[in-house]
């Protein structure tokens, strides 16, 4: 059971600018197993989008390895990665900028597979099209409807019936819920839920909502700043947040409840630049725990025992963390 | 903080958009009273009604297609819907004033940001420019910008700063009313946090009363004292933050709260409410949550609901609690 579907290992990114390399994605390590879901965390320029792209070589990766199903699918051809991107799918943020407008709900739903030249004759097609249509819960009747007579959710039922049409094992979810209202949000999480169950899917799940990660995770990975900070299983890390990012993270969400516990942890600053950041910790200026040496030396993910991975040179000092 | 002393109340608020498509009802028939020093939160989804009510208050709804078409809005004693352009604009950004969503549209580019926040000030205050300038360095200090920053654009600044220096505009002539509309939105958690604990500090050393407007239930349960849930243009639910979170009656409200993943537990799947927000222009007839609503009853359909006080200043359109 327990097979690794995708393993990346130090995945790197970066982007040439101006002032300098934007180191976007820093040495990222983990691994997703089949059937599970990954969720990747972070606030807005963590590098935590790039990933997804990168994993699936919609970006072309600066250095590292993308172990897929065995092979480093940095290393295979185009006409080899055209074949391998059937099996690996994304379903984007903004469902009104990621449809074309000009298409039709099913002629969107159905290009990817014309493209691939799955069917041969149009009947087929057409009922591919419709059984998507049921599965991700759109009514028969919008078929020739275009996307701006949809709302949000069901711009995104759409995105999800593209993604699923080629039969993927592996989708990476940037963001899929974040431009929902919550009671539309909510639907689409429990359908993404269900079509990971009957067919089982591997999903890396990219948000910058918590909570959300949370509902829908196996493990989560914390990212800052092109790092990852903390990567632990969805239970351990709420309860017993590590790595003091995570911890401030955590502590700031407001909680949709009377007198919440939860002592909150303001960070002083804002995210620093990722144009060539100094060596030393990401986290150094925000840090409330900070010592000379954070300065000095970057932390590199530990092992710190129960299937933890901490970037923290104080990860065992902070590991009893009375909460 | 004096919960007598009234500053605001709306009393019968209608207001709708004439289209070709049909009329819109985007606020029906609004009861809300806002004390001194006391914050209200406005909490629905996209197309409840939430930003049309706070234009309203500022006289703001562009007229056609809009129209208030009944009611009163009474500020310090004063029905607003009478007033002259010329007294409107006197109270606009100097008794109220409002903080939008997004700060990289709602601050100008191409003028540095203390000439912005000294504009209020000229326009309201006695005072020549060197002075405001002076006061705007002021107000930089208070929300957290070194004044020396004060000649800076607005795309030098991150997201959250920029948030911060809408607030020093809005906060700058001292007003008695703050709307602030959906201020943490487009922040990250971490930079949220810090806005939110600003907005608080301010509000109690100046004593300004506050609508809050938000889709976060979360963002209620830390800054609010009173709650109205909207739903399609109606209050829907009224009443003290208390009673929202121990005892939350109106279905819709119900559903809100189900539709929310939570962070402190577990769940399997989540409730999220069935089906779509109304089409604005074809409400349902009777109560316009009746096609959507878990409880429906027969009556539902044909009888629009009239508030209930289920409790001591508590709240509710639904016909679940009516006699």
């Amino acid at each position: 059971m327990q097979k690794k579907l995708i393993e990346v290992k130090n995945l790197k990114k970066y982007f040439p600018t101006n002032k300098g390399m934007l180191h976007a994605v820093d040495g990222v390590n983990f691994y997703i197993n089949e059937g599970e879901t990954l969720g990747l965390v972070g606030e807005s320029g963590c590098g935590k989008s790039t990933t997804g792209r990168v994993v699936l070589r919609l970006l072309e990766a600066t250095a590292g390895e993308i172990i897929y199903d065995g092979k480093d699918i940095l290393k295979v051809d185009k006409r080899r990665m055209r074949e391998l991107r059937r099996d690996m799918q994304i379903v984007f943020q903004d469902p009104y900028a990621s449809l074309n407008p000009r298409m039709s709900v099913s002629q969107i739903i159905a290009e990817p597979l014309t493209v691939n030249k799955v069917f041969k004759n149009k009947n087929e097609l057409d009922a591919r099209v419709k059984e998507l249509m049921d599965t991700v819960g759109l009514t028969q009747r919008l078929v020739n409807t275009y996307p701006h007579e949809l709302d949000g959710g069901r711009r995104q039922r759409i995105g999800i019936a593209r993604a699923l049409a080629l039969k993927p094992r592996f989708i990476v979810q940037d963001e899929p819920v974040s431009a929902l209202d919550v009671s539309i949000q909510a639907q689409i999480l429990n359908l993404m839920s269900d079509l990971q169950k009957e067919f089982s899917l591997t999903y890396l799940f990219i948000s910058h909502d918590l909570s959300v990660v949370k509902h829908v995770s196996n493990r989560i990975a914390v990212m800052y700043l092109g790092k990852i900070v903390e990567l632990s299983e969805y239970g351990t890390m709420f309860k017993n947040p590590i790595h003091p990012y995570t911890q401030a993270l955590l502590s700031a969400i407001p909680v949709p409840r009377l007198h919440s516990t939860n002592e909150k942890i303001i960070l002083e600053g804002d995210v620093p630049s990722p144009i060539n950041p100094p060596e030393g910790c990401r986290f150094y200026g925000r840090c409330m725990y900070r010592q000379d040496i954070c300065n000095q030396k970057t932390p590199e993910l530990k092992d710190i025992g129960e299937k933890r991975y901490v970037a923290c040179h104080f990860a065992e000092n902070l590991k009893p963390a009375k909460k | 903080m004096d919960k007598n002393k009234k500053m605001l109340s709306i009393n019968n608020l209608s207001i709708h958009y004439i289209t070709e498509e049909g009329t819109v009802a985007a606020v029906q028939d609004m009861n809300l009273e806002v004390a001194e020093g006391e914050t209200l939160g406005l909490v629905g989804e996209t197309g409840a009604g939430k930003t049309t009510t706070a234009l309203g208050i500022m006289r703001l709804i562009p007229e056609p297609p809009g129209k208030i078409v009944q009611g009163e809005i009474v500020f310090q004693g004063k029905n607003l819907l009478d007033m002259t352009t010329e007294q409107m604009r006197e109270i606009r950004g100097n008794k109220i004033s409002m903080i939008f969503q997004d700060p990289m549209t709602s601050l100008n580019p191409v003028i540095p940001v203390g000439e912005q926040i000294a504009e209020v000030i000229i326009l309201h205050q006695n005072v020549n420019a060197r002075e405001a300038l002076e006061r705007a360095a002021e107000m930089l200090e208070k929300v957290g910008i070194p004044p020396e920053r004060i000649k800076e654009y607005p795309h030098q600044f991150s997201g959250g700063m920029r948030q911060r220096v809408v607030i020093a505009i809005a906060l700058a002539c001292n007003p008695k009313l703050l709307i602030a509309d959906e201020p943490t939105t487009a922040l990250d958690v971490t930079i949220q946090a810090q806005v939110l604990k600003l907005m608080n500090n301010l509000k109690k050393e100046f004593n300004t009363s506050m609508i809050m407007i938000t889709h976060d239930l979360g963002v209620v349960a830390e800054v609010c004292d009173k709650v109205a849930i909207m739903y399609a243009g109606n209050v829907i639910e009224y009443t003290d933050k208390k009673s929202l979170f121990t005892e939350p009656r109106h279905p819709y409200t119900l559903g809100l709260f189900g539709s929310i993943p939570s962070i402190e537990d577990d769940e399997e799947r989540l409730n999220p409410i069935k089906g779509l927000m109304p089409d604005p222009t074809n409400i349902p007839s009777g109560c316009p949550f009746h096609p959507r609503c878990p409880k429906v009853m027969e009556i539902c359909s044909e009888k629009v609901p009239k508030d209930t006080e289920v409790s001591k200043g508590h709240f509710v359109k639904c016909l679940l609690y009516e006699e």
